[in-house]
């Protein structure tokens, strides 16, 4: 887009969105919408406070053990998949059912089993993340280039030089398409978790300020927690085109 | 021998019987270059061959004379006519075929008269006569992915014949087909301009197959781009498919083409 | 018998297996077994409690998704199709796809109360931001020679749209349908668990509370099941459909 001969930056429209949003608290339309300097000036408020420095350290570490599991049994699963005919056939089904299914239904026996704690909600969040990681390595692995199989078999490469040094980063773009897909997903199951479950982390935030009508607070956690959000994809976004451009050439 | 001209010269000497003239194109991507001050004829029912290395702007001039690329500079008319857009009289086949996927081999062939509001059975009867022309009898039900690269470049000739426009615009089309299917081909496109009163335009990186085809070549250069020769081969044409090949005259001109262009190959 | 089936059936086996296995030590007290999950799945199936609680379910459901689908292919259309829409609304749809819009639920439980209307936003926030996208998306990749071929042909602007852009792109928005409609599941159990325990949500709570755990199983297990079922008709309509779409370039 472009006015004036200038190249407009891709995401300033939020610019005038914010403007908009200030107009419209600004006019008082609606008691749901306080003025966005208002929102804002709330916002270097509360970020300092005890109870949003706990609210915040209690989902990073929710989310962060979360998506550690995922990453840590989503990657080695999908390769193994990619690699082993059998145990692709036994998984497969199954991974293809998770990705999509409504997976906060799953979320009460979550609670039923493990509590009304931290431990469901790193669960949850692993559940939300796992499966399109492991989808993706798997699919990794299976496009390798078949020549490049081969160069390391006619060198006499082992098995093991095999995985580290061919097949791992064959399939990095892959892998870490996954991982960018399955981060944004933890960050939906670690709100829906905390929402469900409620006592902890942003849900009790969340909580608190829509029974006690603070919507000024309410906007302003929830822009924090979005851009947290949008920055975090953003940033996974960056590492995935710096390994693309080898994407490309295999 | 070949007759050899300075693209100013030879515009003059054929400017009657042109059926498509460049006149003094320019053409500028942001600070890239892609055409300066191009002149060229193409004689009426002739085949003219551009030809030179890639970045020469060969399929940038090939567009604007389709009309599908503004010039930024100069004019082009086609039977005597400035053009101002894509228009009947030219049709277009590309080099990545662009056929719908989704449509069958008749609905394909059938598409430019479609976009035209023929009716459906009239159009139809006319794909289908084309569809048999090119070889194609059998496969009009067919999906281009049930196709090979070689066959879905007749479905998009044929789709070009099938409007009848006087002058055709090939970009390069037998480059995504293998070599075999490519030499029939070409061995068609001889019939064809032979059979059908059209005039062609050929975009083609292939010094062979331009030699091969063409009753005129403008070889290209590019950086700034320019017509750097025209090269009308004179005797082989009637000697019939098999001997163009092994004539002498055929090897010259690929010689010297080549000897032309080499200095321009990185 | 095919070995593919063969493998399905076994892992199908495997995995019920090990939760009847599960059920029978028990690993815990609010874990029944297969059997009993499935005794309490064919007896609520049959006395009617499942066709009563669907009833409630899928309304916001279907509404979300039919409103998302409308309002999402228009977006994604406009989108896709002009660059100053682009640069104003797809960031919005950007940010809403990265964003964990489940915290909305609370401001539109204040703004809309806790019936149909909240539920029936929740699903669209889930469902919309992936159909605009891939609408959008779809239509901006529309092979530049299947546009450039028409133009050749004299189509005119609403002729390139119909007959070109839109067919080309449809393979790219129903898939993005589908995964709307995937969200909106999410969307629709996460409104039932989280305003109101209605339809499927309100066996869930309602069996939790008492105990009944075999129902409360049984009621998760036939919404992921209905969930799979339906999305996997979506795709396999999707391959009848395209069949060959995204084939027959020269890339390939």
């Amino acid at each position: 887009m472009t006015a004036f001969g200038i190249r407009l930056p891709a995401m300033s429209s939020l610019l005038i969105w914010g403007l908009l949003w200030e107009i419209v608290g600004q006019l008082d339309l609606t008691f749901f919408v306080p003025p966005l300097s208002q929102v804002f000036a709330t916002l270097f408020e509360i970020i300092g406070t005890p109870v949003f420095v706990k609210a915040l350290t209690e989902t990073a570490y929710a989310f962060v053990m979360g998506v550690f599991f995922a990453i840590v049994i989503g990657i080695p699963v999908g390769i193994l998949m990619g690699k082993s005919r059998i145990v692709d056939e036994l998984l497969l089904p199954w991974v293809n059912i998770f990705v999509s299914a409504p997976l906060t239904a799953l979320v009460p026996v979550l609670m039923v089993l493990f509590g009304f704690g931290l431990t469901s909600i790193i669960i949850t969040t692993t559940l939300f993340a796992i499966w399109i990681i492991i989808l993706n390595a798997r699919a990794g692995v299976r496009q390798i280039n078949r020549s490049l199989v081969e160069m390391a078999r006619s060198f006499g490469a082992t098995p093991l030089d095999a995985f580290t040094k061919i097949y791992f980063w064959a399939a990095l773009p892959e892998i870490l398409g996954g991982v960018r897909i399955g981060v944004i997903r933890a960050v939906k199951g670690v709100i829906i978790g905390q929402l469900l479950i409620s006592i902890v982390g942003f849900g009790a935030l969340f909580e608190l300020y829509a029974s006690n009508f603070l919507m000024g607070h309410f906007w302003a956690v929830l822009i924090i927690l979005f851009a947290l959000a949008f920055s975090i994809s953003e940033f996974l976004g960056y590492l995935e085109r710096k390994v693309a451009y080898y994407a490309a050439k295999r | 021998m070949s007759q050899t001209e300075s693209s100013f010269a030879g515009a003059q000497r054929l400017g009657p019987d042109s059926a498509v003239s460049v006149r003094g194109v320019s053409k500028t991507y942001g600070a890239v270059e892609a055409l300066r001050n191009m002149s060229l004829e193409f004689p009426r029912g002739q085949l003219t061959s551009l030809l030179g290395p890639s970045g020469c702007g060969k399929t940038t001039l090939l567009k604007i004379i389709a009309g599908l690329i503004p010039a930024d500079e100069g004019e082009v008319e086609v039977n005597g006519t400035k053009i101002a857009g894509p228009g009947n009289d030219r049709a277009f086949v590309f080099q990545d075929f662009a056929l719908l996927p989704w449509a069958n081999v008749l609905r394909n062939v059938a598409f430019g008269l479609e976009l035209r509001g023929v009716a459906k059975s009239e159009r139809e009867a006319v794909a289908e006569r084309y569809i048999r022309n090119v070889g194609l009898a059998g496969f009009e039900k067919s999906f281009p992915h049930e196709l090979s690269g070689g066959m879905r470049q007749r479905v998009g000739l044929a789709r070009a014949l099938s409007v009848n426009a006087d002058v055709l615009l090939l970009d390069e089309p037998f480059s995504a087909v293998d070599e075999q299917t490519r030499r029939k081909f070409q061995e068609d496109l001889l019939a064809l301009v032979a059979n059908e009163n059209k005039t062609f335009i050929f975009v083609t990186h292939s010094i062979e197959e331009a030699v091969y085809v063409s009753d005129q070549i403008a070889i290209l250069l590019a950086r700034p781009s320019r017509v750097s020769e025209i090269i009308r081969p004179s005797s082989f044409r009637e000697k019939g498919v098999e001997n163009i090949r092994r004539d002498p005259e055929y090897l010259d001109i690929v010689d010297q083409i080549w000897a032309s262009l080499r200095s321009y190959v990185e | 018998m095919n070995r593919s089936l063969v493998f399905k059936l076994l892992s199908a086996v495997l995995v019920f297996g090990a939760w009847e296995i599960g059920g029978r030590i028990p690993i815990s007290y609010a874990f029944p077994t297969f059997l009993e999950s499935m005794e309490a799945f064919a007896r609520m199936a049959f006395d009617g409690t499942l066709l009563r609680a669907y009833a409630e379910t899928l309304k916001p459901l279907v509404l979300g998704v039919a409103i998302s689908a409308l309002l999402g292919i228009g977006f994604g259309l406009w989108i896709g199709l002009s660059a100053r829409s682009e640069w104003f609304f797809s960031p919005i749809f950007i940010v809403m796809q990265a964003a964990p819009l489940a915290a909305l639920i609370p401001l539109l439980v204040m703004a809309y109360g806790i019936g149909l209307t909240s539920k029936v936003f929740v699903v669209c926030i889930m469902a919309m931001p992936v159909i605009v996208l891939n609408t959008a998306g779809a239509v901006r990749n529309t092979p530049a020679s299947l546009k450039e071929m028409g133009q050749s042909f004299l189509a005119d602007d609403r002729q390139i749209l119909l007959k070109i852009v839109i067919p080309a792109a449809s393979p790219v928005i129903f898939s993005g349908l589908r995964l709307g409609v995937s969200a909106g599941f999410i969307g629709a159990v996460l409104a039932e668990l989280k305003i109101t325990p209605t339809g499927v949500g309100d066996i869930i709570s309602y069996s939790r509370s008492i105990a009944d755990y075999p129902s409360m199983y049984a009621a998760i297990f036939s919404i992921i099941l209905l969930a799979v079922l339906f999305l996997n008709l979506l795709e396999k309509l999707e391959n009848v459909l395209f069949e060959g779409n995204n084939r027959g370039y020269v890339s390939d």
